[in-house]
């Protein structure tokens, strides 16, 4: 299991790597952190004939948060300093929740968040979270300037991205919650590190009385791509505290069309929808309340 | 005596080396060896119409590229039948490199020598293999119909059909009060050791002489193949397995095909060549085990004595046999586990199936005999309504039977017959240490926070020790150093600490001073290998005699010299010395001088060795008749037969109803295995064997589809067990029966923990569901499907669920 | 046939020394410290980055070196197993740990969890407490097949208690010297 041969640049501006992406096309491919890359490589499932490696590159790391809240990452921040990033968890509590559950510290350690993105992985934690973020993603290309493709329109397909050849990823930038929203992420995975057979990343928006407003869903593993599923109708109106969630996981898994695979038969992926779903809720709804309060002491 | 060893936890010798960095595995070795690669069968069944290489001959870097028309002599041969049997009527083994066919996806068909393995792989990207498909043959039941043929002439799949019989067990089914029938199957797993297999070779052509490493479980046994093979006088080969990352069973099969053509190769190009087998590799051409469909009807009687058991197996035995019918005969063997039984029919038809090999993988088959007995008691209990350890209580074997004869041959040959145990003991303190009387109040307990609950057991007897023998040599050196070494290999089982405590007792001297070496030919020639929980056994007595003759012949000389009668010496701390005079010592360097008439001295200590220095009678030759030079022994233990370890583990089990997911709340481990040598390394054997042992329950599977193709062969998709999935705790309680047939009374420990894993958690899987359990493994996918059909009433529940369901209606 | 591939020469700086090496694009950083620099107690057991084994240290930070290639660990300081033991021969607490508690068998994963566990204990301050269930996660990504992860558990707690006990002495030693 040693990669075949190809081609390597290790350029040292973004300006220069555009450059290369454009003049060599199909024929390359992005190393950032290489975590999903490097296995395909070395199993010889996949040949580039140039490796980009843009870890060179100056300027690509760092997680800033717009004024909005929302979460802007760098086409170099590794999991790990996501994960580990306090402005990032005070504006979004839902990226440490994910962060963490995305394979193992060693993997972190290397990995890239805006990689695990670009690599359009339905299974990648990340991707989920870019969906129900309502987050988008920074690309970049010689002639093009720099345009932000929103999730919906980023990913097409399972490791299918509408990223073009000659772009490059820059940055994504994870939407900021509503007020008195609450979050939750839960998955489901063989062995713990393991890709999930199903995991929700679900967001509950309550009203001024307590009353559930706004409940949607995420899931990893679930479809080709993670699509945001609106559960609202399930438990809108409802004191968040006695809300139907089971009501709004059997909406989910009426909403969902799973496949099977060695781990988990498409019907077992349903039936965890439900679940995940259901227990998701009910720890978000706590979860916005906690906010509300918090946001309500601090004025 | 030295401060006492022999069952001592001392901390392990080896390790010193091993954290530090300082191993030397396989793949250490050699750093400017050529690399290999292999073109392998991506087809499971196949006929080869043409290889054409032209695409990877002339790239620069590659030496050579061998197939089946390079191979000359023996090597054109199939690779042997490593055990015959005569059950085993239609035996199968591939080539070396494929002869015109193959029969399961991984099979070597070119080999590629190359300045390294990148390079190697570059070439073999590039041969082009032509192939005539045929259907494949994947799973036993294809293979039973067979509607296809795995080997044109073995139209019937069948490679061996074994039975294992005593009484009467038509006639004793149709006289008991009740019977009961049912299939199961327990599904492939394998060894999987962190590290692949691996072959060093070097051939010298000055002295014509080829040193070989391998990571192999007997360095013995692959020289004397490669000699065969390669035509080569055996004096000419040396074979060493250095530090060996993990056996588990797969690497005792040999010569692998790797194991001959790596050195057959080196000598042709006059290079050094090595092959490091990839993950990917071992998943497709290393071996399997475990496969099972049992068809299995029990007799017994009002309070659950089993009276007759008639059970008939498919065994999945792969596309091959070279290691013959052992796991099919350990499985109708120990089937019989730690139980009394008047009727026994067990038929085992071994099948051929387009996979990779099926082999020993620790327990080897007896995970699945324990699987079949264990789930019989369960059924029987069920059916009766009664607790199923009762039931196991009435059947044991009581302590005053031993030894216990089955009139069975087990599978060195030789009579069934227990040697030591007491079983009911063991049941016993397993219930107490579970908390099997105070299980339901946990049950409700769970129940109450919307989990379920269930608690199963499953015992065993595990025959260890098997023969024919193992020998050990001991050397004290004049510098007081103490060489030890034996045949067999190790792969972390901690010999070099075990063996050394055995001779530091029996020899009188500081473990410091020792030295063990294994499996290396070069020190010592004559040995079988590390598999069947063995090694302890037949190298721990096998040095130990070794020992005590270098401590006779030690103390001869010392009375000799201090001129005292032997009965009044005593060797403590590597000196001898004279009970009741502390002046009168001499230190066992110094008798390994004297034990050696010089001619020449070399310094201080020799001189005393020389011709005028020393008294001698002049009637006497300086080395009598019956002695020879040096403080060294040599000896062998050979059993008559296998000595017979026992266990008993239970569990508890939590299901979440909701994601049907599947944690263990309680694991709990009896276990006998005679005297301990070291109780801290048998510990560590039962928590690895636990550990795989909860994988082949709850994880690991070899999932082939029905084309043959393994689709889960990566540490991704084989669900080996991380810290995660473990049990937090293993609660152990050890028993000592020694065996009454080895010096020691030891019985081996290897394999033991592995053995009841996926019987003890079906039985607390079908407690916590209330819906019988018939196949193992089991992922949440699976029960969720069976939770489903159940309710839908197309799967059985047990009859105590029913119970449990009226009286909670009532 | 030729298929010359480019080559690059790299400083890879490996505990504390930097030593050159010419290498293809290709050269997966495990195999370059392993047969490169004949390094081997770095151990590889999958080379698709899911047992561990491979597992060195990247500034501190441990990474699998089969998922990373040679070329790119220029510039980054790499500790490996054999890095782990101070400069005097003293052993890691975490090696002293895994014999200590028997936390080895074959010792083909060892490496790799004696470079995680030690950088996952520069978390925590000597004295401070780790939990069996801190000890699982920091391991929780490396395969072992002999153990069952039992020892391995304990050894990470026995390791905090070496460098509790360490700084103890180091701060007596210190108080010692300073009251003469």
């Amino acid at each position: 299991m040693k990669p075949p041969p190809f081609g390597y640049a290790a350029p040292c501006t973004l300006e220069e790597t555009l450059g290369l992406l454009a003049e060599l096309g199909h024929d390359a491919k992005v190393l950032a952190g290489g975590q999903s890359l490097i296995p395909l490589l070395s199993m010889r499932l996949t040949a580039p004939h140039t490796l980009v490696d843009i870890n060179r590159i100056p300027g690509l790391g760092g997680i800033s948060i717009t004024p909005k809240g929302s979460v802007v990452v760098g086409a170099l921040v590794r999991h790990a300093e996501l994960l580990a990033d306090e402005s990032a968890h005070s504006a979004n509590p839902l990226l440490r929740r994910a962060t963490s559950q995305v394979a193992h510290p060693a993997i972190r350690n290397r990995g890239t968040t805006c990689g695990s993105v670009a690599h359009a992985d339905p299974s990648g934690e990340m991707t989920a979270i870019l969906a129900i973020t309502g987050g988008s993603v920074r690309v970049a290309s010689a002639g093009g300037g720099q345009r932000d493709v929103s999730a919906t329109d980023f990913f097409l397909g399972p490791l299918e991205s509408s990223l073009r050849p000659d772009e490059l990823a820059v940055s994504v930038r994870f939407g900021a919650p509503a007020a008195r929203t609450g979050s939750a992420f839960l998955e489901l995975a063989r062995r713990r590190g393991d890709y999930a057979m199903c995991g929700a990343a679900v967001t509950v928006t309550l009203d001024e009385d307590g009353a559930v407003s706004d409940v949607r869903a995420a899931y990893l593993s679930v479809g080709p791509v993670p699509e945001v599923h609106d559960l609202s109708a399930a438990v809108t109106g409802q004191p968040y505290a006695s809300a139907d969630w089971v009501a709004a996981g059997a909406l989910a898994a009426s909403l969902v069309d799973p496949e099977g695979d060695l781990h988990a038969s498409a019907d077992y992926r349903r039936r965890l929808v439900a679940v995940l779903t259901e227990r998701a809720l009910a720890q978000a709804a706590a979860d916005a309340v906690a906010r509300t309060q918090e946001a309500a002491s601090c004025l | 005596m030295t401060t006492k060893l022999f069952g001592e936890p001392i901390v392990r010798r080896e390790d010193a080396r091993l954290i530090v960095g300082r191993g030397r595995y396989l793949d250490d070795i050699g750093h400017f060896a050529l690399g290999v690669a292999f073109v392998r069968s991506p087809h499971a069944n196949a006929r080869i119409i043409d290889i054409d290489v032209s695409g990877a001959v002339d790239i620069d870097g590659v030496h050579a590229i061998y197939t089946y028309e390079d191979l000359d002599g023996p090597m054109a041969q199939p690779l042997p039948v490593l055990i015959p049997h005569p059950d085993l009527t239609a035996p199968r083994t591939g080539y070396a490199l494929a002869n015109g066919s193959v029969s399961h996806v991984g099979e070597p068909i070119v080999m590629v020598v190359a300045d390294d393995r990148y390079l190697a792989e570059d070439a073999a990207e590039r041969i082009a293999v032509e192939y005539e498909f045929r259907t494949p043959v994947v799973g036993v039941e294809a293979a039973e119909r067979a509607e296809h043929a795995v080997h044109e002439d073995i139209p019937d799949n069948v490679a061996a059909r074994l039975v294992q019989e005593f009484g009467n067990v038509g006639a004793a089914l149709r006289d008991a009060p009740h019977t009961v029938s049912f299939t199961q199957t327990i599904e492939r797993s394998a060894s999987m050791p962190l590290e692949g297999k691996g072959v060093h070779a070097r051939w010298d052509a000055v002295d014509e002489s080829l040193r070989v490493y391998s990571s192999t479980q007997t360095s013995t046994s692959v020289r004397a193949a490669i000699a065969i093979k390669l035509d080569l006088s055996v004096d000419r080969v040396e074979v060493i397995a250095p530090d060996v990352g993990g056996g588990f069973g797969v690497k005792i099969v040999h010569p692998w095909p790797e194991e001959l053509l790596v050195p057959w190769a080196a000598i042709r190009l006059g290079r050094e060549v090595k092959w490091a087998e990839d993950r990917r590799e071992h998943f497709i051409s290393s071996a399997h085990e475990r496969g099972q469909l049992q068809r299995i009807t029990a007799g017994y009687d009002d309070e659950g004595r089993l009276l007759a058991l008639d059970a008939h197996i498919l065994h999945d035995h792969g596309a091959y046999t070279p290691y013959g019918i052992v796991v099919p005969i350990i499985t109708s063997t120990q089937l019989l586990g730690p139980y009394r039984l008047a009727n026994y029919r067990c038929q085992v038809d071994s099948m051929y199936t387009n996979t990779v090999i099926v082999t020993p993988y620790r327990g080897a088959g007896r995970p699945q005999g324990c699987f079949a007995m264990e789930r019989t008691m369960d059924r029987i209990a069920d059916e009766l309504g009664l607790d199923r350890a009762k039931v196991r209580e009435i059947n044991l074997i009581r302590a005053d039977e031993f030894p216990w004869d089955h009139h069975l041959m087990f599978q060195d040959g030789r009579p069934l017959i227990y040697d030591s145990g007491d079983y009911p003991s063991m049941l016993t303190k397993l219930r107490e240490l579970v908390g099997w009387e105070d299980f339901e109040a946990r049950r409700a307990a769970a129940a109450a926070r919307g989990r379920w609950l269930g608690i199963g057991m499953a015992l065993y007897v595990e025959g260890t020790g098997v023969g024919p023998y193992e020998g050990g040599h001991v050397q004290v050196l004049p510098s007081g150093k103490v060489l030890v070494s034996t045949g067999l290999t190790s792969q972390g089982q901690g010999h070099e600490t075990a063996f050394a405590q055995v001779v530091a007792q029996e020899l009188g001297v500081p473990i410091e001073d020792i030295e063990v070496h294994t499996g290396d030919t070069r020190r010592f020639a004559y040995a079988v290998g590390t598999f069947a929980s063995r090694a302890a056994v037949m190298s721990g007595n096998a040095v130990a005699l070794a020992a005590q003759a270098v401590r006779a012949k030690a103390l001869r000389i010392a009375a000799e010299v201090l001129e005292v009668d032997v009965a009044d010496l005593d060797i403590v701390d590597g000196v001898v010395g004279v009970r009741g005079d502390p002046g009168a010592v001499l230190p066992l360097a110094s008798i390994a001088v004297l034990s050696n008439p010089l001619r020449y001295a070399f310094d201080e200590a020799s001189k005393a060795a020389t011709q005028f220095a020393r008294f001698a009678s002049d009637e006497q030759p300086p080395v009598a008749d019956d002695d020879e030079p040096g403080l060294e022994g040599r000896d062998y233990y050979s059993p008559v037969r296998s000595t017979f370890a026992s266990g008993a583990h239970a569990v508890i089990v939590e299901v979440d109803p909701g994601t049907c997911a599947v944690t263990i709340e309680k694991y709990a481990v009896v276990h006998d295995c005679g005297r301990l040598i070291n109780p801290r390394i048998v510990e560590g054997q039962i928590h690895g064997g636990v550990a795989q042992g909860v994988g082949g329950a709850l994880y690991e599977v070899m999932a082939y589809d029905d084309m043959g193709q393994l689709q889960n062969a990566s540490f991704m998709d084989f669900l080996m067990p991380y810290v995660s999935e473990v049990p937090q705790r293993i609660d152990i309680g050890h028993q000592e029966t020694p065996s009454p047939l080895n010096p020691l009374g030891i019985k081996g420990a290897g394999e033991a923990g592995v053995i009841p894993g996926s019987a003890a958690i079906a039985a607390a899987l079908e407690d916590a569901l209330g819906i019988r359990i018939t196949q193992m493994p089991l992922g949440p996918s699976q029960l969720f499907d069976l939770i489903r059909a159940a309710g839908d009433g197309h799967a059985d529940h047990t009859f105590n669920h029913a119970r449990r369901s009226q009286e909670e209606s009532a | 046939m030729s298929l010359i591939e480019e080559q690059f020469t790299v400083s890879l700086s490996v505990n504390g020394t930097t030593r050159p090496v010419t290498v293809p694009a290709r050269r997966l950083l495990s195999d370059a410290i392993r047969h490169d620099l004949e390094l081997t107690g770095t151990h590889v057991g999958c080379e698709h980055g899911v047992c561990g084994a491979c597992t060195v240290l990247l500034d501190g930070a441990p990474v699998r070196s089969c998922l990373m290639f040679a070329v790119q660990a220029e510039g980054h300081a790499i500790t490996t197993v054999e890095g782990l033991a101070d400069a005097n021969g003293r052993l890691h607490p975490v090696q002293e740990a895994f014999r200590d508690c028997h936390g080895l068998q074959c010792g083909f994963c060892t490496p790799g969890f004696l470079t995680t566990i030690a950088a996952a204990l520069e978390e925590y301050e000597p004295g401070a407490d780790v939990s069996d269930e801190e000890a699982r996660e920091i391991v929780g990504g490396n395969l072992c097949r002999c153990t069952g992860y039992q020892n391995i558990v304990k050894a990470v707690g026995r390791a905090q208690e070496i460098r509790t006990e360490r700084a103890g002495r180091a701060d007596g030693d210190a108080a010692t010297s300073a009251g003469r």
